[in-house]
């Protein structure tokens, strides 16, 4: 299980914060390639510039490896408060 | 130290308790930001964080304040969640030897939390909600530091 966290305005497009995927990708890719089946809006939006990845807490760049059981959140430009 | 709070705080308290049994200390800074908003508007933004990272990640800027103005020590508080007009957003506290560096290290983070810390801000104008990206002046402010860093 790979559980995805979604911040800003990806939030309101999906119309979820926090989803479990089931089976666990075992990379970014294919977890960003089960989102596109499951909504091409959102994946669209993840693949905007200026979002980025963390996994498990740590912004990641490329196709990152996911652990079993990984923490990925997308994260739109951060505003600051 | 950092704390993320989802309700209203009292910032005359936080100085209070920051300020107290501070022997070698001859300067606590403070600043206070203030959610603005319209008379009879009950939410002036919202401001999401990702609890874990947004805390690390302005630990890391406190660090780095403490590192680059020779502080003896720095405090940030600062609200999540809908913020009604009026209410504290954010309060910086920074105690240092002599004053300059105490107000130059508050400056210096209050530009980093109003443009890079990890804060998604929904805020409410004439259409509606919308998320907002930082502006050209924070980041304008932001730079100035990076220029004090090449000379």
């Amino acid at each position: 299980m790979t559980r995805v966290l979604l911040f800003g305005r990806l939030r309101d497009i999906a119309g979820w914060r926090e989803r479990a995927f089931d089976p666990a990708p075992d990379r970014l890719s294919a977890l960003k390639a089960m989102i596109r089946r499951a909504d091409a809006a959102l994946a669209d939006a993840l693949d905007e510039p200026g979002v980025q990845a963390a996994v498990d807490k740590a912004v990641v760049r490329g196709d990152a490896i996911l652990r079993p059981g990984a923490e990925v959140a997308f994260l739109p430009p951060m505003s600051g408060g | 130290m950092i704390r993320l709070v989802a309700e209203r705080f009292d910032p005359g308290a936080a100085l209070n308790r920051f300020s107290a049994g501070r022997m070698m200390t001859g300067a606590v800074a403070s600043f206070l930001g203030i959610a603005r908003g319209e008379a009879g508007q009950a939410v002036a933004l919202e401001l999401e964080a990702y609890p874990g990272f947004t805390e690390a990640s302005i630990s890391a800027f406190i660090e780095a304040a403490i590192d680059r103005f020779g502080l003896q020590d720095a405090e940030v508080i600062h609200r999540v969640g809908p913020i009604p007009p009026g209410d504290p957003i954010v309060l910086v506290l920074t105690a240092a030897a002599h004053r300059r560096e105490a107000f130059e290290a508050c400056d210096f983070l209050m530009d980093y939390l109003k443009s890079r810390a990890p804060f998604w801000k929904k805020e409410y104008g004439p259409r509606g909600w919308r998320w907002v990206e930082p502006t050209a002046r924070d980041l304008a402010d932001l730079e100035r530091w990076r220029e004090t860093e090449q000379t």
